[in-house]
């Protein structure tokens, strides 16, 4: 099947990249042989720091020809497994690729290399006045992971997700060749969209070695709301009404007091309000401070008819980071909360939110396990965390099968999908088949084929 | 519990660049904010009064706009503001400052317990608030932690001395400096908001606050004689080592010790 890599393949690598950027065996640490995920990991044969396209073009041919696999590694933050070298061989690190190549005013867009941090972006964008608008709560991903999956975040109610900002990829295929699909231009109808296919492909079609994003003008307002409720009900069937109220909202995430205080301990800071069961938060933003303002007073109005206590206003850095720097950190903290857990991060009609995650509550007791969960409820995706805490390593396989067919079996049923923004990667095939049918599993696996003949980038993922 | 919060309006980001040939501060177009260090006391005093009951009023000296903080406060919490503006007040240094201030409080009246930010984050000097304890005849502590009691006319809290903490019992009325993080400062409430009503706020003039000495405020009461400001110089020198953990190790060390660092 594969070839098992030799030192002569090893002394190839070091030959067409640098010899200090190559490490094998027992030189590789073990931080890669996983993501963030838990219970999948294996070691790659051969770690390779890139950082250039033509030497990510060199090996990528020769490992073709010589059927070794490739996997292509960010920093290493996904959640889904889709970086773990399941079948060994080399594995190519993008970190060292993290150059801003440049900023185009006239165009307003960036180009940049994989290896950029979302935050590093973020930062040089906003210095420029200008806006990154994808915002995952990752912020030490690289840009190469965040295309990779067609990452999400907060800010997708208004702005849209990464696959809107990418205007052109180059990208090595695992032939070897380097193609360059889009370009800076706004509209494009040439052919069919590649530069689409490989956005959310995980790293099983081709290697992204360089983009350029879109980017927009930095608002000069942004406030948020802080709105408690008695009930995760009462807040998620809010969403709706704002949702119909035409209100222009950039964020709306619901957050339950019991994530909130996992929060707080984890970060070691308090969160200023936690007397509710759950909240809303919401943020509007915009360029006019009395346009803002009015929206805001229109949208504290709304929610507090429908059953917010109050709505306590986030205006200035010190309020936001209290209040948004513990929404970053929920992920951390329930992992932190227990011993071990999988996630589920389904996409659902923003109009059955509340429902999916009332069910959630009922598949906790249910199956007598632990299921706390945030998430974009202006989206309808639900970061949604099973807890191994005390279950025995039997008992907890057999209670996350059960959960994850609940789970998504419910997601399907009110119309929703396996994935919001993280992916299917390793852990979550099994589900794929099922959201998209067997017609069109079989589609993804051709298009995979005419990539990849050899199946040699990221076997096992995905398809 | 009455309580005075003293606040102050400073600039809305900390990235406020100076004017290199002028020397003074570019505030043009620069948003403002309540200095985040106040924000921990108006929390302290919040609590305060939740725990023994009483009113939290609060108090800023600066130009018309600076009632703008003062309403923030009354929507975290505060019953009623005051705001000292004159022409006359204006190029305070910290002793005008005090001294205007501490005619203000006089002004107000009765209470048991002023608090004030430790400092604030445009003059950093953290003076204002002990030298108007002094001008009011009052005990004082800065840096206060946390406020453990208050039992029969005293106060007892913890004070950060950096190398240790100590705890101090105090006679009401006194003047407290409350340390960054000392607590999680509560959001503002729209509720709030929607009830204020104009008389909770109060705008007194030099000739309001009768017994006030005009000698002792302002530029002209500032024995303080600023020179020049100036931005200080930007260093981005970088020097880059590769090698092992070890070999590093003793470059780093090596160069400190060059620069008498170590």
């Amino acid at each position: 099947m594969y070839t098992k890599l030799t030192q002569e393949d090893i002394a190839y690598l070091a030959r067409v990249t640098d010899a200090s950027r190559v490490r094998a065996g027992c030189e590789i640490s073990e931080d890669y042989s996983h993501d963030e995920l838990g219970g999948v990991s294996h070691m790659p044969d051969a770690l390779v720091r890139v950082m250039s396209t033509q030497e990510v073009s060199d090996v990528m041919r020769y490992a073709n020809e010589r059927r070794i696999p490739v996997v292509v590694r960010g920093s290493g933050t996904g959640l889904v497994g889709a970086g773990v070298p399941i079948e060994g061989g080399i594995m190519l690190e993008t970190t060292g690729m993290n150059k801003i190549l440049e900023l185009d005013e006239n165009n307003l867009t960036v180009t940049v290399q994989p290896g950029v941090l979302l935050m590093e972006l973020s930062a040089f964008a906003e210095a420029h006045g200008l806006l990154y608008p994808p915002d995952p709560g990752e912020k030490s991903a690289t840009i190469g992971g965040n295309i990779s999956t067609n990452a999400g975040g907060m800010r997708a109610v208004k702005y849209g997700v990464t696959r809107d900002y990418v205007r052109a990829l180059t990208a090595v295929l695992p032939t070897g060749e380097v193609i360059q699909c889009g370009g800076k231009v706004v509209k494009n109808s040439t052919g069919y969209s590649v530069k689409d296919l490989l956005i959310g492909a995980e790293g099983t079609l081709a290697v992204i070695t360089e983009a350029i994003l879109k980017l927009v003008p930095l608002p000069s307002v942004t406030v948020s709301l802080l709105l408690p409720y008695d009930s995760i009900r009462a807040a998620i069937e809010t969403v709706p009404v704002l949702v119909r109220s035409k209100a222009s909202l950039t964020a709306i995430e619901f957050m339950e007091r019991d994530t909130i205080l996992f929060s707080e301990e984890y970060l070691g800071k308090r969160f200023p309000h936690t007397a509710a069961p759950a909240y809303l938060l919401l943020t509007v933003d915009g360029n006019d401070q009395a346009v803002v303002e009015r929206e805001l007073g229109s949208v504290a109005e709304l929610c507090i008819k429908n059953g917010a206590w109050d709505a306590f206003i986030v205006d200035t850095q010190e309020r936001k980071d209290s209040v948004w720097s513990a929404r970053g950190a929920f992920l951390e903290a329930i992992k932190a909360s227990t011993t071990q857990m999988d996630e589920c991060d389904v996409v659902v009609p923003r109009d059955r939110v509340a429902e999916f995650i009332l069910y959630t509550h009922e598949v906790a007791k249910t199956l007598r396990v632990r299921i706390p969960s945030f998430g974009h409820a202006g989206d309808g995706n639900l970061h949604v965390y099973i807890c191994r805490d005390a279950l025995n390593e039997a008992e907890w396989e057999q209670t996350l099968t059960k959960a994850f067919d609940l789970l998504y079996g419910k997601a399907a049923a009110l119309g929703g999908l396996v994935s919001g923004e993280h992916g299917i990667g390793y852990a979550k095939r099994a589900y794929l088949s099922r959201a998209v049918g067997e017609e069109q599993l079989a589609l993804m696996r051709r298009l995979k084929a005419a990539f990849d003949p050899n199946n040699i980038l990221n076997p096992g993922k995905v398809v | 519990m009455e309580i005075i919060v003293c606040v102050k309006q400073v600039p809305g980001t900390s990235e406020v660049e100076v004017d290199p040939v002028t020397g003074v501060l570019k505030r043009d177009g620069v948003a403002s904010k309540m200095n985040p260090y106040d924000l921990f006391a108006l929390e302290a005093a919040f609590a305060l009064t939740e725990q023994y009951g009483g009113t939290v009023q609060t108090l800023t000296m600066g130009p018309p706009q600076a009632k703008d903080v003062l309403l923030e406060t009354l929507y975290m919490g505060a019953e009623r503001g005051t705001v000292l503006s004159d022409r006359k007040f204006a190029g305070a240094d910290v002793a005008a400052t005090s001294y205007t201030i501490k005619c203000g409080i006089e002004n107000i009246g009765a209470y048991d317990l002023i608090l004030c930010g430790k400092q604030t984050t445009d003059g950093d000097t953290a003076q204002v608030g002990p030298e108007m304890a002094a001008r009011l005849g009052l005990e004082h502590a800065s840096n206060v932690l946390s406020i453990q009691e208050v039992k029969d006319g005293y106060i007892t809290v913890i004070v950060d001395l950096e190398d240790r903490r100590q705890t101090q019992r105090m006679e009401l009325p006194c003047l407290l400096c409350m340390e960054k993080d000392a607590n999680t400062p509560r959001l503002p409430s729209y509720k709030r908001k929607c009830k204020v009503q104009p008389a909770q706020l109060r705008t007194c003039s030099a000739a309001d606050l009768g017994t006030l000495d005009e000698n002792k405020c302002g530029l002209k009461g500032s024995p303080t004689q600023v020179e020049r400001i100036f931005p200080p110089k930007k260093n981005t020198d970088k020097t880059l080592h590769t090698g092992t953990p070890e070999a590093l190790s003793n470059i780093l060390c090596e160069a400190l010790a060059a620069r008498k660092l170590l």
